[in-house]
């Protein structure tokens, strides 16, 4: 008998895999970072293409100044949560400047993406309340579900019919909170939210949450993400994402105009219980969001990037996400195809993350990429280049596929994940002869 | 409604484990669920799922569902 008993198929699994000589991706150290986009990796020269760094504010001038001058003025940490000892200025700052970029009257910020996602949707929804959840949801909202005392009810991803559906079979008399991602971080598809949020609107006592974790700064005229995109910001009840990804540091918030929004301080549970953000943080997420509505540079140069590699890699016959976008994963059919191709990419010196279910929708095996702002024409065309011998390496382009992104069919056998999505229906089985 | 989760085409009763018998993992569990809800016209929440071991389990939990609704 040993604790650990129970991950032995885990650690079997995991042995058979990893054990076999040369790098694994779990245990990919950046010994040196070079730039947003380049880091010295086992001695090789790297490009980051899954960093999801999206406009590169990292090493921004502006970004690690006020960090310093953070640093400088407030010490290494806070050393205590935000109800005792753990609000500075900055922290009041950071909060003004967010209500100001959504133009909401609250918000508040957290000390992880994950802990906003915890706090707001273990908080909203209380026992007698119900949330739909989009069935791609990222970890930490079914999590935010688990930690509460809400029904939880999954629906069909980005499908705003099954979504009416479901609502609907609970009833006017309850509350209910639709909890969706502005664009999944998987595939990279974006919510429909002007279809979600019309349904919100015909079914009473709804509410609508949005993990913008991934469009912050990448949608949206200033960069607000999927909701101002669409134009329907002002009919989105919550707003959460994250300081991890666009905005260069780490860290989370939720804004909204709800009049008793700021009650949330005194009730949500991992906003309260942990430490602060340290004020190099606060000041640099404080400035990047500066950045990101003011530079919409930034997010044309981004997607200029996601375009060409999309482009690049559809054109070789590879299977990708329906449409382009700046998270471009790469379909592969099995685990060990995965992981080959993966640890060819890395000896190339080309770094994407390699996922795997369960975190990914339909048990897919993918290799994710996401694109920099500060990725140049040069190292994009290096990367499909990379991409397009490993494949031909690995059987899974012909030999006709070329650099150029020549079109090429293979036999039907690599399609559109869109065109594979409506052929399997609602994937029924598919999960799990996938995963076997 | 399991024939298409039966990859391997298995007897089916009512001690059939979902997880080690059927060998469905969590998302599979969770569309197994979806089509119960639309066949039935019920609500199914994802909270009863770590009370769910066996198809008896879940063909009784889907019952009471079915119950209280009429």
């Amino acid at each position: 008998m040993d604790l650990f008993d129970k991950f032995d198929p885990l650690i079997r699994d995991r042995d058979a895999l990893f054990n076999t000589g040369g790098p694994v991706p779990t245990g990919i150290c950046m010994d040196e970072l070079v730039s947003q986009t380049v880091a010295i990796v086992d001695g090789r020269e790297t490009i980051l293409v899954g960093t999801n760094n999206y406009l590169g504010l990292t090493f921004d001038p502006r970004t690690v100044g006020a960090a310093e001058k953070g640093l400088k003025d407030g010490g290494t940490g806070t050393t205590g949560s935000r109800n005792c000892n753990g609000t500075y200025s900055g922290h009041k700052a950071l909060e003004t400047k967010l209500a100001e970029f959504y133009g909401t009257k609250g918000s508040m910020v957290f000390s992880t993406g994950y802990q906003a996602n915890l706090s707001m949707i273990s908080t909203l929804a209380g026992p007698k309340d119900y949330i739909l959840i989009d069935a791609d949801c990222h970890a930490s909202i079914y999590d935010g579900c688990k930690l509460g005392n809400a029904t939880v009810i999954r629906f069909r991803h980005n499908d705003p019919v099954d979504l009416e559906k479901r609502l609907k079979r609970l009833g006017d008399d309850v509350n209910k909170l639709i909890v969706v991602e502005g664009i999944y971080s998987m595939l990279g598809d974006i919510a429909p939210l002007d279809e979600f949020v019309a349904v919100k609107s015909r079914v009473p006592n709804t509410y609508i949450l949005v993990d913008e974790a991934h469009s912050l700064g990448v949608l949206g005229e200033t960069g607000r993400g999927a909701a101002q995109h669409f134009g329907v910001g002002d009919q989105v009840d919550f707003i959460v994402g994250t300081f991890s990804k666009s905005v260069g540091t780490i860290g989370g918030y939720c804004v909204s105009n709800h009049p008793k929004f700021d009650i949330l301080r005194l009730v949500a549970r991992p906003y309260m219980f942990t430490a602060s953000l340290p004020p190099s943080v606060v000041a640099s997420a404080t400035v990047a969001l500066d950045i990101i509505q003011n530079t919409p540079s930034l997010r044309k140069k981004l997607w200029s990037n996601a375009n060409r590699l999309y482009r690049g890699l559809s054109g070789a016959g590879f299977e990708l996400g329906a449409a382009a976008s700046p998270v471009v994963a790469v379909r592969v059919p099995s685990l060990e195809i995965a992981f080959a191709f993966w640890r060819s990419l890395i000896e190339s010196g080309i770094y994407v993350n390699l996922m795997v279910p369960p975190a990914t929708p339909q048990s897919w095996y993918l290799l994710r990429c996401s694109l920099c702002a500060a990725h140049t024409t040069a190292q994009i065309d290096t990367i499909i280049g990379v991409f397009i011998k490993i494949g031909m390496e690995l059987g899974l382009l012909p030999e006709a596929a070329n650099a150029n992104g020549q079109a090429v069919s293979i036999n039907g056998r690599l399609r559109s994940v869109a065109g594979a999505k409506r052929a399997s229906g609602r994937r029924a089985g598919g999960a799990a002869a996938a995963t076997g | 409604m399991l024939t298409p989760f039966n990859k391997e085409g298995i007897a089916l009763t009512r001690e059939t484990n979902i997880a080690t018998d059927l060998e469905l993992d969590s998302l599979a569990v969770m569309d197994l669920l979806a089509a119960i809800e639309d066949e039935f016209d019920i609500s199914v929440p994802l909270n009863i799922l770590p009370d769910l071991e066996t198809i008896g389990q879940m063909a009784d939990a889907v019952e009471s569902i079915v119950q209280g609704k009429n």
